[in-house]
């Protein structure tokens, strides 16, 4: 998913460095309250982390004959809430564009848009949205993290439609070569994530429900009496 | 097996379908050089758009084969791996040993308990 090094023209490349800029720092603010304040929970922030390490590596066949990975960013958005997110996510992309040549210094700020900001939020937007609607709750972590997923490829995809707009048909058939390179592809991957997460959640819910109702993705029972009463 | 357990063996299932069947029913036939990455395609059409396009810097560091790649890549899968294995493993253990103490608790409890004397 991630654009190249050097593969986004300078002025694109500063323009969404300075747009990531301010969630990553957010971001970090975010995360030292949330270790300082609940010292317990660095072990399931660093179990999210972890997540999203693994499955940014793991490059999976798709559906057009090409390969991806998936973000693994939509877990600790529902977990931690988005900004968390544009750390770890940040911490990811760092990795691989200096390890791995896989993405890059002057694309990072590209990257992290997509991946570690607009992906987290979509994905617990969709969450919160279908929790209020009281849909269950596994259903509503697959389709948190198809979404975050998901529209991290779309993102990438417009990024490049506007660094590069096709000389004939513009912006507009720019972005539907670059959506089906990499929106098409990504979707049986991010029903891939989506499954992932959901085994995750599960094994989350049996070992550390206590955390989880503090983080307040498992209801308690009073949380649920005055959920019920506000539906009636 | 418990049904938890089967429910997550079916959804780990799904999920290796999902990556073999592309494999499986040769859907990466039509191209010259089947599976290769996104991004990589995503270069090539941005040197069909603009050929004169030229990359305005390059990775500081490239690992020097595709093995040397593949092996930074099982790297990174397996810290993280390694990292929710940890995490999984210790909660067990503790939610464990709380059950042990509590059972201990208890058994000492009804020890104590003067029976009928």
């Amino acid at each position: 998913m991630h654009i190249a090094e050097g593969f986004l023209p300078p002025a694109h490349a500063i323009a969404w460095s300075v747009a990531s800029a301010p969630f990553v720092v957010h971001g970090v603010r975010s995360l030292t309250r949330e270790v300082r304040e609940h010292p317990e929970s660095t072990l399931l922030l660093g179990a999210s982390g972890a997540f999203t390490f693994v499955l940014s590596a793991l490059k999976l066949p798709s559906v057009t004959g090409s390969c991806s990975h998936p973000t693994g960013t939509g877990l600790g958005a529902i977990l931690f809430r988005p900004p968390v997110m544009a750390v770890l996510g940040t911490i990811t992309l760092l990795f691989q564009a200096l390890l791995l040549a896989h993405g890059g210094l002057t694309t990072l700020g590209a990257n992290v848009f997509s991946m570690a900001v607009v992906g987290p939020w979509a994905g617990y937007g969709v969450y919160r949205l279908l929790r209020r609607w009281g849909v269950p709750l596994m259903v509503t972590v697959f389709f948190g993290a198809f979404v975050a997923d998901l529209s991290t490829y779309c993102v990438t995809s417009v990024q490049l439609a506007l660094a590069f707009p096709d000389p004939g048909s513009g912006f507009l058939g720019a972005l539907g070569k670059f959506g089906s390179i990499f929106a098409v592809t990504q979707i049986p991957l991010a029903v891939s994530e989506g499954l992932l997460t959901v085994i995750v959640m599960r094994l989350l819910v049996q070992s550390s429900g206590g955390e989880l109702t503090r983080l307040g993705v498992l209801l308690t029972r009073s949380g649920e009496r005055k959920r019920e009463a506000v539906a009636r | 097996m418990s049904r938890n357990a089967k429910i997550n063996a079916l959804l780990l299932l799904a999920v290796a379908a999902l990556a073999v069947l592309p494999l499986v029913l040769g859907l990466g036939d039509h191209k010259e050089e089947p599976f290769t990455g996104a991004d990589a395609e995503a270069e090539t059409a941005i040197t069909e758009i603009e050929p004169d396009y030229e990359p305005w810097f390059s990775p500081l560091y490239e690992p020097p084969s595709g093995e040397v790649e593949s092996a930074l890549f099982a790297l990174q899968a397996a810290l993280g791996a390694g990292v929710l294995a940890y995490y999984f493993g210790l909660r067990r253990g503790r939610r464990q040993g709380e059950e042990r103490t509590l059972a201990a608790a208890g058994a000492a409890a009804a020890r104590d308990t003067p029976e009928g004397d």
